[in-house]
This record gives C-alpha cells, structure tokens and sequence, in this order.
C-alpha cells in the first residue's frame, strides 16, 4: 500500500515538473524581445511545412466528412420530413464541433508529428547544440518560428476544413440527393450565427493550435536523442495532443454554451 | 590576460547519481594544442560541454579567459561563445541548408556584411578546407569526412580564439583523418588559437597535441607531453596508450562467476 502511495506521489511529482518545464519552455519561447524582421520570413518558412502542407489531408477529410454527415442527415431529416433542414445541420456541426475537434486532430497527426520528429532529430544530430555554440538560442531561431506558424496555421486550416465540408454537404445533399439548393443555403445562413459559431469555432481552433504546437515542440526539444526517444517523443505528441483536443474542445463548448 | 585560456578548478560532475567527472583539474594554455584522451564514456565530451557551458558543474569552477562561465547571464555567455568555436562529432549541420549557408549562418546571425562580402567570407573558410566546390551541395551529399570540414569552416567563420575537437577522428578513413590532422595542426598555427581535441584516437592525437591529459574512472589519471604520456608506466593510462585488451579497465563487465550462470 505505502509502496503503491510512493508511486502514485512519484508520478504525481514527475506530472507537476513537467508542467512547469513546459510551461518555462513557453515562456522562454515566446516572451522575448521581439525581432519581427528577422523571425517573419522563418514564421512564413514554417507556415508553408506547418501549413500549407497539412492542407491536401485536411481538405480531403473535410470533403469526405461533409459528405457522410450530409447522406446520414438526409437520412433521418427524410423520416421527419424536412430535408430542407440539411444544411443548417450540416454547418452548425462542422462550425461547432468538427471542424476544431478533427482539423486539431488531423494536425496533431499531421503536423505536430512532423514537428516532433524533426526538432528531434536536430537535438539528436547536436544541430540545436551547434547552434548554441554559434551562440544563435535554439528557441528563438527554431521554435519559436514553428510554434507562431502552428498558431496562424490551425485556425485557418480549420476555416478551410468547415469551408470544404460544406461544399461536400451541397454536392451530396443538392446535386445528388435532390434537396433545394434555395432552401439548403437559406437554412444555412439563417441559422448560423456569425458571432456564436463562427467566431467561436476560430477561437477554438486558435487555442488547440497554441496548445498541440506546443506539445509537439516541446516533445521534440526534450526528446531523448536515440531512434527509439524520437520515436516515443512522436507517439506522445499525437496522443497527448489528441487527448488534449477532445478535453479543451468539451471545456471550450461549456464556456461558449454557458453564454461566457 | 591569463597565461591558460582554460582553467578547471576542482570539477564534479554527476549524471543519475553517478559521479561522470570527480575532483577534475587542468589548464589548457593559450595557443597550444591539448589533448584530452580516454575511453569511451570516460567523461571527455561532458568536459567539453562544461566548458562551454552547456552544462554546469555540481561543484568546482570553469574559468574561460579568466571568467568564470557558470557565473554569466545569458547574453554575457552568448558573448563569450563567440570566442569559441566547436567541431561536433556528428558534425552538426544543418540539413535543410547547403555547405554554402550552412558556412554563412554563424555571419548571417551576428554580423551585418553585405551578401558579397559574406559571400567571399564563405568562400575563403570552404577553401581553408579544401571544400570550395562543394558549396552547393547540401549535408546528406557529403561524405563524413567531408561534413566534418564543412563544419570546421563554419566553427572558423568568426574568427574564435578557442577551438574545441569532439572526436574529430572517429569513423574517418585514413585519407580524411591525415587532411584533418593536418588542416586543425596547420589552423591553429595559422590562426593563433588555442585548441582542445577529445578523442580516443591515439596515434593521430599524439601526433599534434602539445600536452595531454588522459581521463579514466571519472578522473585524470595521467598528463604530460606526448613523449612523457607514451613512456608513462601507470598501469591504467599504459593499458590505455598501448590498447591492451585487459588490465585496470576489465575485458569483462562485472558479472556472477561462469559456471553459475551456465548452470553447470
């Protein structure tokens, strides 16, 4: 029992150190001395690898989500009648809830992975180190351009995720299904709410981008410099940023249904 | 100025409750070439690193040009790296920049040249090592002996004062280990540093170095000019120098008798 209490206390003190690490590292990373000019173009090199490559994946997954929510919804809307109702559905569950929830969990795979591993294997091929020797902080030059690109990144990527799925929605629910495109679209814009939604859905995909970039960096800066720490660091970057995704997204939607 | 560019004073250092460095003391004179030798996990890359303050001491002190490293502020250490400069063993590069920017970062970082000027920097530090027509080529093209004199001219590029080896010799070929023998005893008379090489690398260490000192079970147990370390009679650092499988350091790691573990 007092073997099992140790145990328990041990982890419980492990959990809290690397909290505050983490939380320094954050700190360290982004209240510094400001060098726009300098950290501008690496933010826009990083958005691009961060970004713009993550958009083929979240695109796709938006369309092909889009179109299932729309054939299921056409599926039980038929039974009571108003089909008409597809697209308020359709926008109000991908604005609220799958757009963040799956485009933070599409780029914690995509992204945050990508992140991890190669801020890891710079640690393990002592580039961060060489850098530290140039007297250049690895946290200025290499981190903190990618945790600014994952931030500008998510939400956007998360817009384009709603955007697609929509469009998904129209091609399923309107041109094969048969549900009229006036009453598709005008159900849509009446129900959805600028402010609640919209912005809301943004906020959302703004914290999880924060949150699951900052794992991803950290995971990697602290990495243990072996194939298998990469590979570990990796793994627990998708898990925890995963996990953290769904928990934030239920607080998140508590707050914003709680009229905060 | 101080007469040692380097000064350790009385050195611990632990890792996983293991005492790694214990009661360390040495002197790396100004513009000499010195040695630190010993086997494999003996502590000679933590060494390197507690001089550059990459990693700190639990007891003793790490005086680099009479200043006490573990005493600055970060700005001021960041200061006094750019009197250093280091050779990785893995080399270090950066992978998504060619020999050509990885050579111009160090300028690109602390300096305002102009882009002609740091082109012509560049251009002489690549030729110093013999590698100007590589410039565009990118780390993953290099051969190793080639990345390590890519980043031998990317350490130069500042002009440090101090040059520290992390087993610059190990895994290269004889013809690559003979040009890097060469080009760090032909730099560092050229350009006046004071350089500190850590390898287990006898024969070519030997060859350049100015003053040894040899590290075993977390300790100096040997110093002196190669002549003096090649005739010394201590059991430990002549099993060391002469590559005697056994001796003070065992062929065999400790384990329970043969027999019982054959169960025979």
């Amino acid at each position: 029992m007092i073997g099992w209490i140790e145990k328990l206390g041990h982890a419980g003190l492990l959990f809290c150190e690397h909290v505050g690490v983490s939380g320094l590292f954050l700190l360290r990373t982004i209240l510094r001395k400001p060098r726009v000019i300098r950290l501008f173009p690496l933010v826009v090199e990083q958005v691009y690898s961060v970004g713009v490559l993550s958009f083929v994946i979240v695109a796709l997954s938006g369309l092909f989500i889009g179109m299932v929510l729309a054939l299921q919804g056409y599926n039980i809307l038929e039974r009571f009648g108003s089909v008409e109702q597809l697209g308020q559905l359709v926008a109000l569950s991908v604005v609220r809830e799958l757009g963040p929830v799956i485009g933070g969990l599409l780029f914690a795979g995509r992204a945050g992975s990508s992140l991890t591993a190669e801020i890891g294997l710079m640690q393990a091929t002592e580039q961060l180190a060489s850098m530290e020797m140039m007297a250049v902080d690895p946290l200025w030059r290499i981190i903190a351009p990618r945790f600014w690109a994952g931030v500008i990144s998510m939400p956007v990527l998360i817009a384009i995720f709603c955007v697609v799925a929509v469009f998904g929605s129209y091609l399923v629910g309107v041109e094969w299904l048969g549900v009229d495109a006036g009453q598709f679209w005008s159900n849509m814009q009446a129900s959805v709410n600028f402010r609640i939604d919209i912005v809301n859905g943004i906020i959302k995909g703004f914290v999880f981008g924060i949150v699951i970039t900052w794992i991803a960096v950290y995971q990697g800066y602290y990495a243990t410099p072996t194939a298998a720490g990469i590979g570990r660091a990796t793994t627990k970057t998708v898990v925890y940023g995963s996990l953290v995704v769904l928990g934030l997204d239920f607080i998140l939607t508590s707050f914003m249904l709680g009229g905060w | 100025m101080t007469d040692n560019f380097v000064e350790i004073i009385g050195l611990h250092f632990a890792r996983n409750d293991h005492w790694v460095l214990n009661d360390v003391n040495l002197r790396i004179p100004r513009g000499k070439i010195v040695a630190i030798m010993g086997p494999s996990g003996s502590g000679k890359t933590t060494l390197l690193r507690l001089i550059s303050a990459q990693l700190r001491p639990e007891i003793g002190k790490v005086l680099v040009n009479g200043v006490d490293v573990n005493s600055l502020a970060r700005s001021d250490l960041y200061k006094m790296r750019s009197l250093m400069g280091m050779l990785f063993q893995s080399s270090g590069l950066f992978t998504g920049l060619s020999v050509f920017e990885n050579v111009a970062f160090p300028l690109r970082e602390h300096t305002k040249l102009s882009e002609d000027i740091i082109r012509n920097v560049v251009l002489m530090q690549l030729e110093a090592v013999g590698l100007r027509g590589a410039r565009d080529l990118m780390p993953s093209e290099l051969s190793g002996g080639m990345a390590h004199r890519v980043a031998l001219a990317r350490a130069l590029v500042l002009n440090p004062q101090l040059m520290m080896y992390d087993e610059p010799f190990t895994g290269q070929d004889p013809i690559t280990m003979g040009v890097l023998v060469k080009l760090i005893k032909h730099l560092n008379e050229v350009l006046e540093l004071t350089s500190i090489i850590v390898s287990h690398d006898v024969a070519e260490t030997m060859s350049i170095a100015d003053y040894i000192y040899v590290i075993a079970d977390s300790r100096i147990i040997g110093e002196g000019t190669p002549e003096q370390i090649a005739n010394d009679k201590s059991p430990l650092v002549n099993q060391f120098i002469h590559g005697l499988a056994d001796g003070p350091v065992p062929f065999h790691y400790p384990a329970n008798k043969y027999r019982e573990d054959l169960k025979l």
